[in-house]
């Protein structure tokens, strides 16, 4: 088992106008995985990153990073970390090449022109290494923020809303680069809005909501669990209402009546006995698929039951 | 352990910026000094007799020096401290491994060796217009490094402070200027009114003009060690308020 390489212990955050952005938070995060954080607007996402990285100072709680206390040694633990912020932050009239290579002195690494060539090979900016940074687009700023995040090899990585502005392509890109990284070892911390994007490349997500963490799981044991799919009839104009035989199982009809859904249950092998009913009963349809549940239903439906 | 290599980091990374604005930075200065020779030394100046045994066109030169390192290291310290607020880039300063005396080093290190080679370069330009003979050397280029780094220090605490550009010139324009201008930079303040002469005593930068007018020729409005004592004394309120400012936080996290 790996170890909790980022041990988060009833962390909260709370402003001087009394607004709580993060309300005991308790998470541990283990070293070399994809870590995503998914949440609305104003969860506490970038709040509880921002805590991490030690841009802003936590009100309450315990947070160890590699067993070193962050309240003790904020400047070691800082040397651990690269920063991708949401924000398209960089200085206009520097160039690609200069502007990576002072993020790695600030970090405290010696000048290493070959490490930040190849680093820039890797993100496809060697071509731009010698361009102004406000010639570049929105996505090439993008690789720029994560090759100085990158610049002095950080053992962990956060990623905030990555693919904000981002075009597909770039995006899938992006999830190569953290691939990569996580086969190099280190530790990526992701909050983003594209759940699809967490449902690809995350190894385990944690949902927050309000300042409070309402779930960590594992990705795959979280669809498994709740991931269950639907089989979808789409109906013609002539149907009525559902026959008899197909009360035992759990559906849904559409408020147009236009289809029905049955709920599948994990368990059993459900498909074919309601094929097989439908036939029986003589129900017409004009088509029929299965849904797989996405983890942003689930996502959804979490964040639902907690409005309630 | 101080980070050096990122004390190093900033340091180039704000003098390219100051390669980058070679014209605002360096010329400019040199140009408007140029012109105060001109016409203050040459044409107005020819005019004035002695001051205190010198010609006025050598008076001149410490107050215009003064004049130009207390504004463009108060201008070039508040703008590379706010800049990072401003475009957002202070994300980096803040989630790096730097502590504020690292960061205090590195910026405040690039302003006042801008500020140094510009006051060097000044008295360089004067050179060109007047007979320049310098009777303390070692006191001028004290005065040179104090005035530099105090002052860039002042426009770092500035710049820490300042939301808005407005207030980013704020100091300069109507604190800076007028001190200068009413420190005895350009005539001695035996020349005033006794009432003048009083309230003149009260500008702190008075005493860093003379100190740099006892420096090159041996004439002072105050004693060279209470000019001295003051730079000193403003060099360390700065510090102390520096420091604070780092211990609370105030306008670089949360």
């Amino acid at each position: 088992m790996k170890k909790n390489f980022i041990q988060i212990k009833k962390v909260s955050k709370i402003y001087k106008n009394k607004f709580a952005a993060l309300k005991n938070v308790d998470l541990n995060i283990q070293e070399g995985e994809i870590f995503a954080l998914l949440g609305p607007n104003g969860a506490g996402k970038s709040t509880l990153i921002n805590v991490l990285c030690g841009i802003t100072y936590h009100s309450k709680g315990d947070i160890f990073i590699d067993g070193i206390d962050l309240t003790k040694n904020r400047k070691k633990i800082k040397s651990l970390i690269g920063l991708v912020p949401q924000e398209l932050h960089l200085e206009a009239f520097e160039t690609v090449f200069d502007n990576v290579n002072y993020s790695r002195g600030l970090w405290g690494k010696k000048k290493d022109n070959n490490y930040i060539l190849n680093l820039l090979k890797k993100l496809n900016l060697d071509d731009k290494k010698n361009n102004l940074l406000m010639q570049l687009s929105g996505g090439m700023k993008r690789r720029v923020l994560i090759a100085k995040a990158l610049s002095h090899n950080p053992r962990i990585l956060f990623l905030d809303e990555p693919s904000a502005g981002v075009d597909i392509e770039l995006r899938k890109e992006m999830w190569d680069i953290i691939y990569t990284l996580k086969k190099e070892g280190v530790t990526i911390i992701l909050t983003t809005h594209y759940i699809e994007e967490a449902e690809e490349i995350a190894d385990r997500v944690a949902f927050i909501n309000n300042g409070e963490i309402i779930l960590v799981e594992d990705k795959n044991v979280l669809l498994n669990k709740l991931g269950n799919n639907k089989l979808v009839f789409t109906l013609d104009n002539s149907f009525k209402k559902v026959p008899a035989v197909l009360n035992k199982y759990s559906y849904k009809i559409s408020k147009n009546k236009s289809c029905i859904e049955f709920f599948l249950s994990k368990e059993k092998n459900e498909v074919s006995d309601i094929l097989l009913s439908i036939k029986k009963s003589k129900m017409d349809y004009l088509d029929f698929n299965i849904e797989k549940r996405s983890l942003e239903s689930i996502f959804v439906d979490f964040i639902k039951k907690e409005k309630k | 352990m101080i980070n050096l290599l990122a004390v190093k980091a900033i340091y180039f990374h704000e003098m390219n910026r100051t390669r980058r604005t070679i014209l605002q930075s360096i010329i400019s200065p040199i140009l408007s000094t140029s012109l105060y020779f001109i016409i203050f030394g040459s044409a107005i100046g020819s005019r004035i007799k002695e001051i205190d045994g010198v010609t006025y066109g050598m008076f001149i030169v410490p107050g215009l020096l003064m004049l130009n390192l207390l504004t463009q290291s108060v201008s070039n310290g508040s703008f590379s401290t706010y800049f990072p607020k401003f475009n957002g880039t202070i994300f980096e300063l803040q989630a790096a491994p730097i502590s504020g005396v690292e960061m205090i080093i590195g910026f405040v290190g690039a302003t006042a060796t801008k500020s140094i080679i510009l006051g060097l370069l000044i008295i360089a330009t004067a050179s060109f217009f007047i007979d320049l003979n310098i009777l303390h050397p070692f006191l001028m280029v004290f005065f040179l490094l104090m005035t530099a780094i105090t002052f860039s220090l002042f426009g770092f605490v500035i710049g820490l402070w300042a939301d808005n550009f407005e207030k980013l010139s704020l100091i300069p324009l109507i604190v800076i200027t007028p001190l200068v201008f009413l420190g005895g930079s350009f005539y001695s303040i035996n020349m005033l009114p006794e009432i003048w002469q009083k309230i003149s005593l009260l500008n702190p930068v008075l005493y860093l003009v003379s100190g740099f007018k006892y420096s090159f020729y041996e004439i002072s409005d105050v004693s060279i060690w209470t000019s001295i004592i003051t730079i000193l004394l403003i060099l360390l309120i700065l510090i102390v308020i520096t420091l604070l400012i780092f211990k609370k936080g105030y306008n670089l996290r949360n």
